[in-house]
């Protein structure tokens, strides 16, 4: 049975490698069955679109309680490198791209990126901080828009 | 299941994917492409070529390896093969569905 879902409007607000990576490989996914799909980054989320720090993205070690470890633990000097290095060998397996290649592939599957205005201002970036790729930065209002089809689904990562 | 393609009748699963592809030739992709509305091009040919030969490696179908293949690039192959290229261009291939989640 095809699918009834037409668009998928993902909002990014995390940036940490676990949700960047849900966000991207489910808009990825959607192209990939023919649905439409775009992604607005708000909050930490922008720190998966900002040039400088897009591939130093890290685990969360503290305060993740699917890493079981102590918490005190997961705060040690290194604990989230290491975490990260591990995590980033596996992906690397399964032939999951690094965030900036990821990024292009997105791009060039015809995933909107958006950067969210609000954000942008509060964290006082500027268009060049932010990836060539993106497509604009807009308001909330902008974003509802988009959701201009039926089988429109809005998901919050 | 049975199908009736270019003439001939093809085993296919439930999704319309050859199982064997033995039985697989160019007019048989020629029909499947038309069924899902795409004109057949040298450059569709390319590709086909490209997918099936990874096929016969036995090497894992990705979008990052279109990225990387050298042939074509993800822009290009949404061009192609619209709806979600690798879904429609491996059943035009004759060669399974890619498994894979990216």
């Amino acid at each position: 049975m095809p699918t009834a879902a037409k668009k998928m409007l993902f909002i990014l607000s995390k940036a940490t490698i676990e949700n960047v990576y849900a966000a991207f490989i489910m808009a990825n996914g959607a192209r990939m069955e023919g649905i439409e799909s775009e992604i607005f980054f708000t909050f930490f989320g922008l720190e998966a679109i900002q040039k400088k720090k897009l591939e130093h993205l890290h685990v969360a070690t503290v305060g993740n309680p699917a890493m079981h470890m102590p918490t005190l633990l997961g705060g040690l000097p290194e604990m989230e490198a290491l975490a990260t290095r591990m995590m980033k060998k596996e992906m690397e397996k399964l032939d999951i791209p690094p965030v900036g290649e990821f990024l292009e592939i997105l791009s060039d599957s015809g995933v909107k990126l958006w950067g969210c205005k609000l954000a942008v201002d509060m964290f006082h970036l500027k268009k060049e901080d932010l990836i060539d790729d993106l497509d604009g930065i807009i308001t909330v209002g902008d974003f509802y828009a988009r959701a201009d089809t039926d089988n429109t689904h809005m998901l919050f990562v | 299941m049975e199908k009736v393609i270019a003439s001939k009748s093809i085993k296919v699963n439930e999704e319309g994917y050859l199982t064997d592809f033995s039985q697989w030739d160019k007019t048989i992709g020629h029909e499947i492409a038309t069924e899902k509305g795409i004109e057949m091009t040298d450059r569709h040919w390319e590709v086909i070529d490209y997918l099936q030969g990874k096929h016969k490696k036995e090497e894992a179908l990705s979008i990052r390896g279109i990225k990387k293949s050298g042939v074509f690039n993800v822009k290009e192959f949404y061009a192609l093969f619209p709806g979600g290229p690798l879904k429609v261009s491996t059943m035009i291939a004759g060669i399974p569905k890619p498994k894979s989640c990216i």
